[in-house]
């Protein structure tokens, strides 16, 4: 990913900083600048999410693009943050550990290295809670 | 609106093409397009081809006017538009021909799709194939794309009773039609243990659970129904053209095991048709991988969700079957080489609705296509009847 397009989303990414409807109350992560249940009558804010959630559905991945190669294997899994909206997201966990409805928390992690421009890209993982 | 007919198709092999460019792929299967449907150039109005990324597989943009010059068409001026919805492209570059001659605004028209996929390495090429996801948000985290259809088969086989063995069939059953297809990529036959002794890709999905990377390329020839017997003694009509769409990232589904777009898609061609998914006989589904087959089935409603494994384990989706599935070999056996899979599934539907599908013959007079583009953010459904 570009150094531009990586640096648009730092806050996000960093802080697990996505967006809320005033109008209907929906919070959204990965942010959204339009409610698709309001629309243009939505007004949107951003929101500081906990950082804690359950793992919807997960994966080992095993052959992984070349940026995360070196990273293999890895728990890839969509987790349901408790303020409502999900995400796709690492958990650093053993692959064995990793369970449908395991409770996590957000990590702020190395995510990527980008082989071409050697820029090292962090953001939120999770590990597992409790 | 015109009612539509498919007057003739053409297919290149599927498989690995070291020794043949993009833009020959395409000609190949447009000249027996063109010769099975007893059309010569100066005879077409439009062209719409269906392709995913030939800016990243090739370098090559501008696909439409690439796709007309090679054709022979450039001193025709042909109209040519390039069509883009991931794994979907060839599905909704039909569409898009279908709808200009229904529309009354063009008369003979020309879809392909094509795809050169195996001119960059595996780590690339799987790179290339995340951006049918959302590449801010599922790709930055490492998703790839088994890895999302991986998750759609953890959380299906969490909540419903498929067996891994069950799933292992899909890809048995698609093989063993692709070892009848003189075009697949691969006409070997397997069994459920190759499946469950290959590599793991992404848990649980294992290598002969993924469709390949491939090179091919397919064009069908669309016109008037009204003036389909100009051409042939055999046309098959098009019953239905279906589009619908989802979010793009698999998270935000309302549910991550059901591909909704396939149920919008799939109710509105059958009230299109005006029938039910009893009146087709054959599917040519988008088995992207074997859990996407499962879901497919079961989304565009021949069985409750949950029994898809099943079915397939029992035979009902085999040749023989009560619903032949994926007669061609599907993306698995046949191959995929993402932009041409649409059409190559309008292909193998017209040559069994026609009687021209040799050993993998079935006995079918409305055959139903269905393409999926991403996890499931674009799906083009068609029926097609003799
Ligand atoms: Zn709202």
């Amino acid at each position: 990913m570009s150094v531009s397009r990586f640096w648009r989303k730092i806050p996000q990414r960093y802080n697990l900083i996505g967006t809320q409807c005033t109008t209907c109350g929906r919070h959204f992560f990965p942010p959204r600048s339009l409610c698709p249940d309001c629309r243009r009558s939505g007004e949107i804010v951003d929101h500081k999410f906990i950082g804690k959630g359950t793992v919807v559905t997960y994966t080992v991945i095993r052959s992984a693009s070349d940026q995360f190669e070196h990273t293999t294997p890895y728990v890839l899994a969509i987790v349901a943050l408790d303020e409502g909206p999900r995400l796709t997201t690492q958990v650093a966990c053993l692959p064995e550990e990793a369970k449908i409805g395991m409770r996590v928390k957000s990590v702020f992690r190395r995510v990527a290295a980008d082989g071409e421009s050697g820029t090292i890209h962090y953001g939120t993982k999770f590990v597992p809670a409790e | 609106m015109r009612d539509v007919a498919v007057i003739g198709v053409g297919c290149t092999e599927f498989g690995e093409h070291w020794g043949t460019s993009f833009r020959d792929l395409f000609v190949k299967a447009g000249a027996l397009a063109l010769d099975d449907a007893g059309v010569t150039g100066e005879n077409i109005d439009a062209l719409y081809v269906g392709n995913m990324s030939a800016g990243r597989f090739v370098e090559q943009e501008h696909i439409g006017a690439l796709i007309a010059d090679y054709a022979g068409l450039a001193t025709n001026h042909v109209a040519s538009t390039r069509v883009e919805a991931a794994c979907a492209s060839g599905g909704l570059a039909f569409r898009q021909a279908v709808i200009a001659v229904a529309s009354g605004m063009e008369d003979i028209v020309v879809a392909a799709g094509v795809e050169k996929m195996t001119d960059v390495g595996t780590g690339a090429s799987v790179d290339m194939l995340a951006s049918a996801a959302d590449r801010e948000w599922e790709g930055f985290a490492g998703a790839t794309f088994p890895g999302l259809y991986a998750m759609i088969a953890t959380d299906y086989m969490h909540r419903y009773p498929l067996t891994r063995e069950q799933l292992a069939q899909v890809a048995v059953k698609n093989h063993e039609n692709g070892a009848k297809n003189p075009i697949a990529q691969f006409q070997n036959r397997i069994t459920v243990d190759t499946v469950l002794n290959s590599s793991l890709v992404a848990d649980p999905l294992r290598l002969f659970d993924c469709s390949p990377i491939t090179d091919g390329a397919a064009a069908v020839v669309v016109v008037p129904l009204e003036r389909a017997r100009e051409f042939t003694d055999s046309p098959v009509r098009v019953l239905a053209s279906a589009q619908a769409s989802d979010t793009i990232a698999l998270h935000d589904r309302r549910d991550i095991s059901t591909l909704d777009a396939s149920v919008a898609a799939g109710k509105r061609a059958f009230s299109q048709a005006g029938l039910t998914h009893r009146d087709i006989d054959m599917l040519e589904v988008h088995d992207c991988f074997t859990i996407a087959e499962i879901c497919a089935i079961e989304d565009l409603g021949f069985c409750k969700k949950g029994e898809a494994g099943r079915l397939t384990a029992e035979g009902a989706t085999a040749l023989g079957g009560e619903i032949p599935v994926n007669t061609s070999g599907g993306l698995k056996a046949c191959g995929h080489p993402v932009g041409a899979t649409g059409i190559k599934q309008v292909y193998e539907i017209v040559n069994q609705l026609r009687g021209e599908a040799g050993a993998r013959q079935v006995d079918a007079e409305i055959g139903m296509a269905h393409n999926v583009g991403g996890t499931g953010a674009t799906v083009v459904v068609h029926i097609l009847g003799a």
